[in-house]
């Protein structure tokens, strides 16, 4: 078993309102700032025990499927990166 | 035979569902969700409040909790369910119902009375209705906005299962009239069985003469009715 930490990443579907994002971004312009949008996500880091990188990924989408993400207006990805050992 | 208002932590509107049921002549009862529904339930309320704090998102933890197993199996054997506001959220993250409940297009919480336009009224929810009604319901909610993708909206309109639609007083659906940017007004759809239903509006806080309108009491003697 090798320590993974996954990274799961939620966002709102393309075309989904977001409307905290939309507060932002026009906080960020009443501070002086210039963009031209802006897009807001969820990240969880889960450190994990697994056999590969593949079986921590896996267990990760898991995770997204059943809880982490709603498939109605969500998008997600998980990126994987093996631990240092402590 | 006894309605079920299922209590989880943080949920702050079962005791007036209890209520407003028991002025409308049913027998309700309050259950912490960890106590499982009683054996002989004969209809289910997930009522409104912040389950779990609203954490992750507003009904995504409470949905995933055991009790739902069992809200789920008392649903397909046609017991009537009811998920109000909060309990709204938590039955489209616990797929009793589709689509989703997600943040006011104001990004705010909101607390106002609506006018409710009601659309089909094959359900128990409605049946004491017209189609076409106009009824005032208070909303009170920060995540109630009704999203679902077009193809499916389009299906589950062609399947006549929208209970209500946010509307003017004369009944027009309108944008100015939409509180919180739900998808084509939507304020409370049916599940595939009809007798599952959720809705963002509080009946429960419109049945009690002395707190203002009583147009939610026909919704609540509608569910009951058919439990």
């Amino acid at each position: 078993m090798t320590g993974y930490t996954a990274t799961v990443t939620v966002r709102l579907k393309r075309g989904v309102l977001d409307p905290e994002a939309e507060t932002t971004a026009r906080a960020l312009e009443r501070l002086g700032f210039e963009l031209e949008d802006l897009r807001s996500a969820d990240r969880f880091e889960v450190d994990m025990e697994a056999d590969s990188a593949e079986a921590a990924a896996g267990r990760a989408e898991e995770m997204a499927e059943r809880l982490l993400a709603n498939p109605t207006i969500h998008d997600y990805d998980v990126e994987v990166a093996e631990r240092e050992p402590k | 035979m006894t309605v079920a208002v299922v209590r989880f932590g943080g949920s702050n509107c079962d005791r007036d569902a209890v209520r407003a049921l028991e002025h409308v002549g049913v027998d309700a009862e309050l259950v912490w969700y960890r106590d499982g529904l009683p054996a002989d339930v004969s209809g289910v309320v997930i009522p409104g409040g912040f389950s779990y704090g609203d954490y992750l998102r507003a009904g995504a933890m409470a949905a995933r909790d055991p009790i739902m197993d069992e809200i789920r199996e008392a649903a397909d054997g046609d017991v009537p369910v009811l998920g109000i506001c909060n309990g709204a959220q938590i039955g489209c993250e616990a797929s009793l119902t589709p689509g989703a409940f997600t943040t006011n297009r104001s990004a705010r919480f909101q607390c106002e009375h609506v006018h409710l336009r009601v659309e089909t009224t094959d359900t128990p929810f409605t049946a004491a209705f017209e189609p076409g009604d106009v009824i005032e319901l208070p909303i009170a909610h920060g995540e109630g906005r009704f999203e679902m993708p077009e193809d499916r909206l389009d299906r589950l309109e062609s399947e006549d299962r929208v209970l209500f639609r946010y509307c003017d007083s004369e009944g027009a659906v309108t944008d100015g009239a939409n509180p919180n940017g739900s998808k084509r007004n939507v304020a409370g759809i049916v599940g595939e069985r009809r007798t599952t239903a959720v809705l963002m509006p509080h009946p429960e806080r419109a049945t009690l003469p002395d707190v203002g309108g009583t147009d939610g009491a026909a919704v609540l003697r509608g569910f009951a009715g058919s439990a």
